[in-house]
């Protein structure tokens, strides 16, 4: 569709509140050839019960339906991998199912069982994604990654999937960022940025301490994207449980409310026609009125640029949530940071910067836990996780991972998750000298983007500490 | 180990059903796989040799079309449509907005004379099964008065965008898939093309 209707443009409505009550994560690795994908599974269901001091099997009590993220069975040769995972956490015979939407799996797990809570055929529910890509070899794997894209007109174009994705940074990097060394130079710090702030990650498996001249000197991939532009491919199990008011407050005293939101668009960017750019609260039409003018060649929306599923899905979940300037209302934000450059499309798809502008986010310190150059908090950090460039991405649990970290800012516990000694020596990776804690002060709200692939689904997910809602229920 | 000739497996369909003939898959045997430094056994392969047996359905005339040298699009035509007049490349058997089935139309001439590259991306890497020349130089095409951009490679020239490409096919001995069509910048020469493709 090109043009929505009043009935397809409606604030999505929770028949009643729904709370984030635990979360939690296994170790992520590049591979684990000595664990079974279950192992994992129960590492991060395990952590979800130890962060509200409670025995798996006394967690488990609460449950009442399980939703299971993981996309790419082909990688497994097991179909129904989902049912297994369920038999192994020994949820048997609660009702459950598998959620499939490519790079944003994790996320549509919660979307589908944030709405079963809301909808009040369950108090308690599960969501929880794993993914496991190591199990082949790198041109195998390559092959299967590219069968998400569209088998007849793509896939046999090569068989690689960077190709039908990397196209859209080139028109972004040209007509945006003019091919400017400083845009370059941009687009280097937030790999240095999100691989710096994986080095405070005991989860993480790609941290480094690199500086912008490394990412600029890393071998090409598809230029403009070079090595350390890219995301990590990863093995791991992140997970969460959503419930109605009154479970929530017997699980845990200080459960913070979840809304969430998806959009979609193409999955063939060749798909994509002109349209007019739909806009967010912080927007009105003037904002774009010379956009052609200052980039020539924009005049195409969402053209190669933007993602427009990223854009409705802001639009639903900031008006579920009563957002109207994300930098002003939010305290941190976890973005789906597949390559750096499409990192900078999300910032103007969710409404940090408007179209064109998405560098400033970077350029201005935002987007830091330490504005660079106020040193003084940024306004909106950004991926302190690591993000999918410095911490992981597993994708069934990508979108469920950037979730908990979200709560562990909210919730004023992230050092208690990523500090301690006995986890780094747990995990066999060395904890930093200069460790130092990235807990976001005073955080009350946080969002996170879950993406697939060239944009095809998205979905955004807003934690809030209850007692700081934008909006009356 | 490549299959020989009469090892290869075939499809037909004969009374409207699939009719496979020929070998499609070759057993291996299963190997352990052993940690090298513990001597400890951790889990084993499980190799598979498959072939997928996949219908074109409504978009086999484009798929024909290539082999032909011809470049085969969809119109939507219906008048209550807001969209009427959409022309579709990739081909759409049915239109998005009124889900009326399209219009085949032939649009070679179109896009040999109004072709040009919208974004691109040159990449060394490729997936198993890969049958194009590396680097591959991918494009996407924008052709006048079509609603859409194709994916493609460019096989001639260095890629830029606006640049004028014009599309090449395998016409000699066509493999049917979407590797068929390929283009080339506008001044190419029929000698400089790859083997087997003709303008
Ligand atoms: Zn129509």
């Amino acid at each position: 569709m090109i043009k929505f209707s009043d009935k397809q443009l409606k604030i999505p409505k929770l028949m009643r509140p729904v709370y984030l009550a635990t979360v939690g994560m296994s170790k992520f690795d590049r591979a684990f050839p000595e664990t079974r994908t279950e192992e994992l599974c129960i590492q991060a269901f395990t952590a979800a019960a130890d962060f509200v001091n409670m025995t798996p099997s006394e967690l488990k009590q609460y449950i009442h339906t399980c939703y299971y993220g993981h996309f790419a069975d082909h990688f497994g040769d097991q179909l129904l991998g989902e049912s297994v995972i369920h038999d192994r956490l020994g949820l048997d015979p609660l009702g459950n199912i598998g959620v499939k939407t490519g790079g944003a799996t994790g996320g549509s797990t919660m979307w589908e069982a944030v709405k079963a809570v809301a909808s009040g055929y369950s108090d308690c529910t599960l969501a929880l994604g794993w993914e496991r890509m190591d199990e082949v070899p790198t041109d195998e794997g390559n092959h299967l990654i590219s069968a998400a894209a569209d088998k007849d007109w793509e896939t046999p174009l090569g068989h690689i999937y960077t190709g039908y994705y990397a196209v859209m940074a080139q028109r972004y990097w040209k007509i945006f960022g003019k091919e400017e060394d400083s845009f370059r130079d941009t687009m280097a710090e937030i790999a240095v940025k999100n691989r710096g702030y994986a080095r405070m990650n005991p989860h993480a498996h790609g941290p480094m301490k690199i500086t912008t001249e490394d990412v600029k000197n890393s071998p090409i991939v598809a230029y403009p994207l070079r090595v350390l532009d890219c995301c990590l491919m990863s093995v791991g199990s992140a997970c969460g449980i959503v419930c109605d008011e009154k479970t929530a407050y017997e699980i845990t005293d200080n459960p913070l409310r979840i809304y969430i939101g998806a959009g979609s668009h193409t999955l063939r960017v060749a798909d994509r026609r002109n349209m007019t750019i739909p806009l967010l609260p912080n927007e009105t039409p003037d904002t774009y009125k010379d956009l052609g003018k200052r980039f020539p060649g924009s005049e195409r929306y969402p053209g190669f640029t933007g993602f427009l599923a990223a854009r409705m899905a802001a639009y639903y979940t900031y008006g579920m949530a009563g957002i109207n300037d994300p930098i002003e209302d939010l305290d941190v934000i976890e973005l789906h940071d597949a390559f750096t450059i499409s990192d900078i499309q999300s910032y103007e798809d969710v409404g940090l910067r408007p179209y064109g502008e998405g560098r400033d986010y970077i350029e201005s310190g935002d987007a830091y836990l330490i504005n660079p150059q106020t040193k003084k908090p940024g306004k909106l950090p950004s991926n302190l996780s690591g993000g999918l460039i410095g911490c992981m991405h597993a994708v069934g649990a990508t979108g469920l991972m950037q979730i908990a970290e979200i709560g562990y800012h909210v919730w004023n516990r992230w050092d208690e998750i990523h500090e301690p000694q006995e986890k780094w020596d747990a995990f066999g990776r060395k904890k930093p000298n200069d460790w130092a804690s990235l807990q976001v002060q005073d955080a009350k709200r946080g969002l996170a983007i879950s993406h697939a692939g060239v944009g095809s689904q998205v979905i955004a997910t807003i934690l809030m500490d209850p007692k700081n809602l934008l909006k009356e229920d | 180990m490549p299959k020989t000739e009469n090892e290869k497996g075939f499809v037909d369909i004969i009374n409207g059903r699939y009719k496979p003939e020929g070998v499609f898959h070759i057993p291996e045997a299963n190997q352990p796989i052993f940690n090298k430094d513990t001597g400890k056994l951790a889990g084993i392969t499980n190799p598979r040799d498959m072939t997928y047996i996949h219908s074109y359905g409504g978009e086999a005339p484009f798929f024909e079309g290539l082999g032909k040298g011809k470049l085969m699009a969809s119109r939507c035509d219906n008048e209550k449509c807001d969209t009427k007049g959409s022309i579709y490349q990739p081909l759409r058997i049915y239109c998005p907005d009124c889900l009326r089935k399209n219009t085949i139309i032939d649009m070679t001439n179109l896009a040999k004379t109004t072709a040009k590259i919208h974004s691109y991306i040159i990449t060394h890497r490729s997936g198993a099964f890969n049958s194009l020349p590396i680097p591959i130089k991918f494009i996407n095409v924008e052709f006048e008065g079509v609603v859409t951009i194709l994916m493609s490679v460019l096989a001639v020239g260095e890629p830029e965008i606006d640049k004028k490409v014009v599309p090449i096919f395998n016409t000699k001995a066509p493999t049917y898939t979407i590797t068929d069509l390929r283009f080339v910048v506008e001044g190419t020469s029929e000698s400089e093309l790859p083997e087997g493709f003709t303008f």
